[in-house]
């Protein structure tokens, strides 16, 4: 059988040094066509590294970077991008619409300004100045100012800070949309529930190395932990010391308890305490999983 | 056993952009530059009034009763003096301040067509320059009864308005290197003393001859002989000094291009 997969970013053994620091470390990375790939990494790991390889801000000193087969530098590239950053501030004085007019100048065939207004979710801000928006609604604007060129690639770096919960859902809504009609997303972000609403594939980066390379299942199937809750009377400290439990911590009124053995566990808990109640048996998050795989790396590098 | 056919994205879809829209973009790029300025009068202002404070106080007040050329020497004098400024400030202080805040990061990771944003900047000081001008021909025809005819107060707005250009040059260039706050300082540590040093507040005559000698150096010395020509005076030959600014003007552009490619 013969797949066709369209490359549409790449990294091939991209080494980039900042005065004898190393920020990014031979990194290997493919991005295709229509995917959804969050970058997750402590700070420091590489990841604003990486984003500013693969916009041509920053120059590799070794290896090869591609956007859409070409040089990121190369302006016809950048044509099939969008990019939301991190930290931007956008000419104050300026309307909405005078933003969005100003950078859709910028693409051969960027959407209509109903379409953008539409999917980002910004109708009502268009006549306003910048600098009167709330932080929140300054990045929807952003977002929008990244779709409006109607791109087949897009960057956005730590989207839904300073977003209030709806708006959070609604920007998750018009990302999955854009997925949908075949746009590639490269998505970095804190909140880990975002690489887990939104994500098809999770790449940690540490060290300016990726260390994992999956979906969002691969990576949590890593770390074999659950956590167990339930209200009962049992000592913390005396469920930690038994067998194939990880730690046990009281947390208001419940304990928390974390296995690789959930079964032998409850049967144990069950045996102990026939008066427990309120049992909640939950797989580890993609939270607990990313912690767990980074203290992994920092224990070794230590040992090492 | 699967095999992977790796292949480029489609190159089918063409991604040149017709001129027209380069064109466009261009145009939106300095529209926007001129306008987020003219919205924001309390950066451009205090640019364009504080050389013609100066000139309204030394060119004028104190040298009401002038003698003979005086008054029009004072006026060539305080107008390369006042275009210095936007071309300095407006730049420099405003390169230095979006390199800080990230809009020249974002500016350079969306495809804006190459220079669009200093032709924006540029387009803008320009305006500047023709606006101090401007205010300084009204003060020294309507207040200083300076004699001056029509043709040679054009002259003065035209060579005001490209002189300004070498030092949009120097301002990227120290925009280029230092960062948000720090350049206002730095920039006014060049702004004053080259002034000085060019004989635009006491002609170079009347400084030691050492600094005499040394004013070559400081391309303001170069732009007061052809603000000075604009209105009547000197007969020194001109073009050496419209190619020391534009030489001037091309070195330090390099030079700050070359910093903001490699270090943004």
């Amino acid at each position: 059988m013969t797949a066709t997969v369209a490359v549409v970013a790449s990294l091939a053994g991209a080494i980039k040094r900042y005065d004898g620091l190393t920020a990014v470390d031979g990194l290997n990375l493919m991005l295709q066509r229509g995917e959804l790939l969050a970058l997750l990494g402590p700070n420091g790991a590489g990841k604003s590294t990486t984003i500013g390889l693969l916009l041509g801000l920053v120059r590799a000193d070794a290896g090869r970077v591609e956007l859409f087969g070409r040089d990121p530098q190369d302006i016809a590239a950048r044509r099939r991008i969008g990019v939301m950053l991190q930290q931007a501030a956008l000419p104050a004085t300026l309307r909405v619409s005078e933003l969005l007019a100003l950078t859709m100048s910028y693409y051969p065939a960027p959407r209509t300004l109903e379409e953008t207004v539409e999917l980002a979710g910004i109708a009502q801000y268009l006549d306003r100045r910048y600098a009167k928006l709330s932080g929140g609604e300054q990045r929807r604007v952003q977002f929008a100012l990244a779709l409006c060129g109607r791109p087949e690639l897009l960057f956005l770096d730590e989207p839904t800070v300073g977003m209030d919960i709806d708006a959070r859902q609604r920007l998750w809504t018009s990302i999955r949309r854009l997925v949908a009609e075949g746009c590639s997303v490269v998505l970095t972000t804190h909140y880990l529930e975002e690489a887990e609403a939104l994500a098809q594939r999770v790449v940690v980066l540490a060290n300016g190395r990726v260390v994992s390379d999956g979906s969002v299942d691969e990576l949590r199937s890593r770390v074999s932990l659950t956590r167990i809750r339930c209200v009962t009377d049992l000592d913390a400290e005396a469920v930690a010391a038994w067998p194939r439990v990880t730690g046990a911590e009281r947390e208001g009124g419940s304990l928390s308890i974390r296995t690789d053995a959930a079964e032998h566990v409850l049967r144990r808990l069950l045996d102990a305490d026939p008066q427990l109640s309120g049992l909640e048996v939950t797989r580890a998050g993609l939270a607990e999983a990313f912690t767990a795989l980074t203290n992994e790396l920092a224990q070794e590098r230590e040992a090492a | 056993m699967n095999t992977l056919h790796v292949a480029d994205a489609p190159r089918s879809i063409d991604h040149a952009m017709p001129w027209q829209r380069v064109l466009g973009a261009y145009v939106a790029e300095a529209r926007s530059e001129c306008l987020r300025y003219l919205r924001a009068p309390g950066f451009m202002l205090p640019v364009m009034l504080f050389p013609t404070m100066f000139y309204l106080l030394f060119g004028i007040v104190m040298n009401h009763n002038a003698p003979g050329d005086v008054p029009r020497y004072l006026l060539a004098s305080y107008a390369v003096f006042g275009v210095m400024s936007p071309g300095l400030f407006g730049f420099g202080v405003s390169l230095a301040a979006e390199r800080e805040n990230g809009l020249l990061t974002l500016k350079r990771a969306l495809p804006m067509p190459p220079g669009a944003y200093l032709l924006g900047k540029m387009l803008m000081a320009m305006l500047a320059a023709g606006g101090v001008v401007l205010l300084l021909l009204a003060m020294a025809t309507g207040l200083g009864h300076v004699p001056l005819s029509a043709g040679q107060g054009m002259r003065l707005l035209l060579t005001g308005m490209l002189g300004v250009l070498p030092f949009c040059a120097l301002g990227m260039l120290v925009g280029a290197y230092v960062k948000g706050q720090g350049a206002p300082g730095v920039l006014n540590l060049i702004y004053l003393p080259m002034s000085f040093l060019s004989g635009l507040w006491i002609p170079l005559a009347m400084l030691p001859a050492t600094l005499q000698r040394l004013a070559p150096i400081w391309p303001s010395a170069h732009l007061q002989p052809l603000a000075l020509s604009a209105v009547g005076l000197g007969k020194d030959a001109l073009w050496p000094h419209v190619l020391a600014l534009a030489g001037y003007g091309l070195v330090f552009f390099m030079l700050a291009a070359r910093r903001l490619r490699r270090v943004g």
